[in-house]
């Protein structure tokens, strides 16, 4: 079974500490690939705090752990997660003549790994 | 006081030195207000009072690594092979391109855009994915806008738009924008409404006396929608349905902003890096600059990195554009989406890469990271991140702000001069591209002379007197 | 240092020296004149060639926080008009507002070797000697804005007239500026604080502020005439580009007394009419008041036709004017000091107020009877580029070329101004006064705009040439500090000019009231205000009386 939802990647406070002792550091990686989720989209997906899930779009996919959020604050068929090297694995190279690329609001599919 | 006094027998022995008004250069905030404790055995901060958590890491982390100051392969080298080495790579490079610049000082930024003139690159920053499209915007409407104490000073009407500041610039509540206590504002945050827009309800939620959450990627329909009813224009509510904010919750947001004082719109990447780009942006700047038929309204983009605001000004006084800037045929040429690094990368043009402050390898789309993996680049960086890792050439360099002086611009266009705290073993950005801007000068000066006549000729004017 | 040199066969026009014309050897040793060099010296033979030394411009716009600002504002008005580099040169772009390396090498070509920026706030100081430091060649200052400072301002409203005196020479060497300037003096109070208003009468003072912009006009120039800087307070009068307004700038002139004051293009300060009718020609009347009063200097702003860029810390006007271009605006106001205001334009011969514009520059030209006080400038970029001196070089040079123009431009406008009548023409001598000579004395730079013995080696040598714009846009020669810049019209080498500035004495106890104001209403720490020795590289400082 599979989902799709809108991952809105973002900075965070402990992103930002985390990134000044390195990037390469296991916190920042830990904080980069947690995945913020709304509860009641979890419960449905049957996936508890710390389960790992696969978003997967048509650039690439990555593998992160989700963290649900309450409702109000995180709204239904919604991701968050802090910029980092899983995100970037999602991001379409096209900018549109801007020089930006779409870096949030991208449609995923969301899938629970089965360990 | 006897524990004062304790503590300063402990700092004592520890050989203490204290800093006043240095400045945190981690984020566009750029508090100048500093006071660092440095332990100068050690070489680190053990303390930054006033400092966010944000800015408790970056003066914590910044410590002296024992690592090489550069690096050809991975294997360590003399600082000089590296210099040469990076000269030689941009010289004979047919299309190199430069990226990065916002976590350096502008005196580094003035010498990689010297670089990139001199071998005919391109040059880009971090602006580019960040508030590059405010800036494309901005080109397009202008901007009605103001330094920090005038908003300290006068705002009655504080409106944050797509942006997360109690995480991503925790202090712009505190001291620019919020709580304090301003010439006009004597009660602070008493004095003012301050209203939050984003799509999700954020940690920033907290100070909002208003909270708007429309649909993601319907921002440009709020925006505009607002730029009529401030205008008089009568709208159905059906505006709801499409944008998610009740016609009611418009209506009062457009009559508060034709009331106030002295309004300001704060806004983030929620609008730059979403659906519309560009135009959402550009709605924004184009209300605030309405609104001024009313009232005085400015409008600002919250800058990210600590010195991206300086990165726009100086690529700005050296070339006439701000970011994405080509000089291929021998004098700058602007083009986004042409010449911005996402797309150089990803549509395989750049043959080598000079990256300064900055990790596009962790950051960029996919495709232009494996470009990235492809092609030779030279990095400097404080730390070992993605990119460093697959540099051909890598530079380590002290931090800017902790171990050097130099001057930053912060995300309202005011320079500061920073106060270092302790001194590095590594050189700094600007000693290191001041190097490679030398050699690759040499290098030119010497290619152009053996490259035809017209080149001969050139450089035969170069040493002839009169 | 650079070597030395002998000018051989030129004709030489330098008035300060009285030298008229004449065919005169200029000798260089050292970056300066001097009365003779060895026989090793390098010879330039400059037969058929005029002589002067290089140009002054007292008044442009070219540095700094709003320029930057309309460079990113408009990248479509260089885009047609690259610079490119040379072996040794920086590569650049031009328009009305062009990058620092194109701004340097461009005044180069003209043979113009000076220029100061001519408003500059605060806080953007360390801003503007950053971007100098990549202005190539010219040797160039600054004007600090200081006539809407709020700190100032509560200074001179409680009658502290020690402590403003002192705050001011403060502020100036916090700076590193040349002068002060004021624009609008009063006017940032209304546009920021009550719904962008401005004041209109130079006696206005508003229901709860005790303060008219005569009295900050008045302080100001009694505290710098007192303290002797070497150029007075640079001022943009009230009412700038309002019908009427000549009212307001003989009132200024008048607050002067018989005190040193430098009105800044005066000619956008020249109209009659009534506010919000369409001007008339006031030049005659402004003319007579400077011609009558030694103590006036001022500078033209000449409006040229074709692209411009308004920028000015005169917010209010930026908006007045968008209203009539209705196209982009930028506005930004700087904390407890200035206000700014920036937006594309073009003058239009068609337009009767473009035209009435442009006349009036010229009427004051030529009914100006001392050409020691009247100094040629577009406001570059307001009135249109610094390019564009050539040009009205030859409008004020040929009567014949400037009734040719005269055909091209809104009729109307021709009746309600005296430049169909004047038939003056001006000398080579008194082009050499209003961009030169004249400059450099209202400065007080004692080393500029002169050939005599002392003065720096900055020579331009122009081929003598019917077409003045022809000549006065392409000199063959351009000699900076000694060294030639420019030979039979190509870059030789680079170089950096220095900045010039004052340092005016002051009580440090001053800072005593300042520190508690920065802390309470400024956004950056008082200690990181002022501009380090480190921003200046080259720099000469030029005496104050109290120095």
């Amino acid at each position: 079974m599979s989902n799709k939802m809108m991952l809105i990647p973002g900075r965070s406070s402990k992103q930002g500490t985390s990134l000044n002792q390195g990037k390469l550091k296991e916190e920042y990686q830990t904080v980069t690939s947690t995945l913020e989720m709304n509860k009641d989209d979890m419960e449905k997906m049957g996936l508890v705090d710390g389960d790992k899930v696969k978003l997967s779009n048509e650039i690439g996919e990555t593998i992160v752990s989700c963290l649900g959020k309450k409702p109000e604050d995180l709204s239904e068929g919604m991701l968050f997660i802090p910029y980092g090297p899983p995100s970037s694995q999602l991001m379409a190279s096209d900018t549109a003549g801007s020089g930006m690329p779409l870096s949030k609001h991208m449609m995923v599919e969301v899938e629970k790994v089965k360990n | 006081m006897i524990e004062k006094t304790n503590k300063k027998v402990v700092e004592e022995n520890k050989n203490i030195k204290i800093v006043h008004d240095a400045t945190c250069t981690f984020c566009g905030c750029v508090c100048d207000d500093m006071e660092l404790h440095v332990d100068v055995d050690e070489k680190r901060i053990i303390k930054s009072k006033n400092a966010c958590v944000l800015g408790r890491a970056w003066f914590a982390e910044h410590t002296i690594e024992n690592a090489p100051a550069a690096m050809i392969d991975g294997k360590e080298v003399t600082i000089e092979e590296a210099i040469e080495e990076a000269a030689q790579t941009l010289v004979n490079a047919k299309f190199p391109i430069t990226y990065g610049l916002s976590d350096t000082t502008s005196e580094a930024q003035r010498q990689a855009v010297a670089i990139t003139d001199y071998i005919k690159g391109n040059i880009d920053t971090t602006t580019s994915v960040c508030h590059g499209p405010s800036g494309l915007a901005f080109q397009g409407v202008g901007e009605s806008t103001s330094t920090l104490g005038e908003v300290k000073n006068r705002a009655d009407l504080v409106i944050y738009w797509g942006g997360n500041p109690a995480e991503s610039h925790p202090r712009h509540f505190g001291r620019y924008a919020v709580t304090p206590k301003g010439m006009f504002t004597p009660n602070g945050k008493k004095d003012r409404t301050v209203v939050l827009v984003d799509v999700r309800k954020t940690k920033s939620a907290g100070v909002a006396d208003i909270l708007i959450t429309p649909k993601p990627g319907k921002d440009f329909e709020v925006l505009w929608a607002l730029r009529a009813l401030v205008k008089g224009v009568k709208l159905s509510s059906d505006i709801e349905k499409e944008t998610g904010v009740p016609l009611e919750i418009l209506t009062d947001l457009a009559k508060r902003m034709k009331e106030c004082r002295f309004g300001v719109l704060f806004f983030g990447m929620g609008l730059t890096m979403t659906r519309g780009r560009h135009f959402n942006s550009g709605a924004l700047l184009a209300l605030a600059t309405d609104l001024n038929e009313y009232t005085h309204f400015v409008a600002k983009p919250v800058r990210g990195h600590g010195n991206v605001t300086g990165a726009d000004n100086v690529v700005a006084w050296q070339t006439g554009y701000p970011f994405g800037v080509n000089f291929s045929r021998g004098y700058p040429r602007f083009n986004p989406g042409e010449f911005t690094t996402v797309d150089t990368l990803s549509n395989g043009d750049a043959d080598a890469a000079l990256i300064v402050a900055s990790d596009p390898g962790s950051n960029f789309p996919k495709k232009a990271i494996e470009h990235l993996k492809n092609i030779p680049v030279i990095t400097l960086d404080t730390k070992t991140t993605d990119t460093t890792k697959l540099s051909h050439v890598a530079f380590k360099t002290s931090t800017y702000g902790i171990n050097t002086s130099g001057t930053v611009y912060r995300m309202d266009d005011v320079s500061i001069t920073l106060r270092p705290a302790f001194e590095s073993p590594f050189p700094d950005d600007e000693k290191i591209l001041k190097s490679i801007k030398k050699r690759v000068h040499e290098l030119i000066l010497k290619n152009s002379h053996s490259g035809g006549a017209s080149g001969e000729a050139k450089v035969a004017a170069a040493v002839n007197p009169l | 240092m650079s070597a030395s040199m002998r000018i051989v066969n030129g004709q030489v026009y330098d008035p300060k020296n009285n030298i008229d014309g004449e065919v005169k050897e200029i000798c260089v040793e050292d970056g300066k004149i001097v009365d003779s060099v060895s026989d090793e010296a390098t010879i330039i033979d400059a037969k058929g060639m005029v002589i002067m030394a290089g140009g002054v411009d007292i008044h442009c716009h070219i540095a700094g926080p709003k320029v930057n600002l309309a460079r990113k504002l408009t990248p479509e008005a260089r885009r047609h008009d690259p610079h490119p580099s040379t072996p040794f040169t920086r590569s650049g772009s031009g328009g009305t507002t062009p990058s620092t390396f194109a701004a340097g090498y461009r005044y180069a070509t003209l043979g113009y070797t000076t220029a100061m920026e001519a408003a500059v706030s605060p806080i953007g100081a360390r801003h503007v000697l950053e971007e100098f430091e990549d202005t190539p060649i010219i040797d160039k200052g600054f004007y600090v804005l200081l006539g809407n400072n709020i700190f100032l301002h509560n200074l001179i409203r409680e009658k502290r007239i020690e402590e403003f005196d002192q705050a001011v020479a403060w502020w100036v060497n916090a700076t590193k500026a040349y002068t002060v300037k004021l624009v609008n003096p009063g006017g940032d109070e209304p546009w920021k604080g009550k719904r962008n208003s401005n004041v209109s009468n130079i006696d206005e003072k508003s229901d709860d502020d005790t303060l008219s912009p005569r009295q900050i006009i008045e302080a100001f120039i009694k505290t710098v005439n007192k303290q002797g800087y070497p150029h007075p307070p640079h001022i943009h009068c009230n009412n700038l580009g309002h019908s009427g307004n000549y009212i307001t700038t003989l009132e200024t002139m008048k607050t002067a007394g018989d005190l040193r004051a430098h009105i800044a293009h005066i000619q956008f300060h020249s109209y009659g009419g009534e506010v919000g009718k369409n001007p008339i020609s006031k030049a005659a009347e402004i003319a007579e008041y400077v011609n009558n009063h030694p103590n006036i200097t001022c500078d033209v702003g000449q409006v040229m036709f074709g692209d411009s860029t308004i920028m000015t810390a005169d917010a209010p006007l930026a908006y007045v004017l968008k209203g009539h271009s209705k196209g982009k605006w930028v506005n930004a106001d700087t904390e407890c000091e200035s206000g700014c205001g920036i937006l594309p334009f073009a003058y239009q011969e068609h337009i009767y107020v473009h035209t009435l514009q442009w006349a009036i520059g010229l009427e004051l030209f030529l009914l100006s009877e001392d050409p020691w006080r009247i100094v040629l400038s577009t406001d570059h970029p307001n009135g249109g580029s610094f390019m564009a001196y050539p040009k009205l070089i030859k409008l004020l040079m040929d009567e014949k070329f400037r009734r040719e123009e005269m055909k091209r431009v809104n009729q109307k406008a021709l009746l309600n101004c005296s430049l169909p009548e004047l038939k003056r023409e001006y000398t080579l001598s008194e082009i050499a006064i209003i961009t030169r000579a004249g400059p450099a004395r209202a400065l007080g730079l004692e080393t500029k705009g002169h050939l005599g013995v002392g003065a720096d080696a900055d020579i331009t040598i122009y081929d003598l040439m019917d077409d003045k714009e022809l000549m006065f846009s392409t000199p063959r020669y351009v000699i900076k500090s000694g060294n030639t810049m420019i030979a039979n019209h190509e870059f030789k080498t680079d170089s950096k000019g220095k900045v010039y500035h004052i340092t005016p004495d002051y009580d440090n106890k001053i800072e005593e009231s300042l520190k508690p104001f920065f802390e309470d209403y400024y956004s950056i720490e008082f200690s990181n205000y002022p501009v380090d020795d480190r921003y200046l590289h080259q720099h000469e400082i030029i005496k104050t009386k109290t120095s």
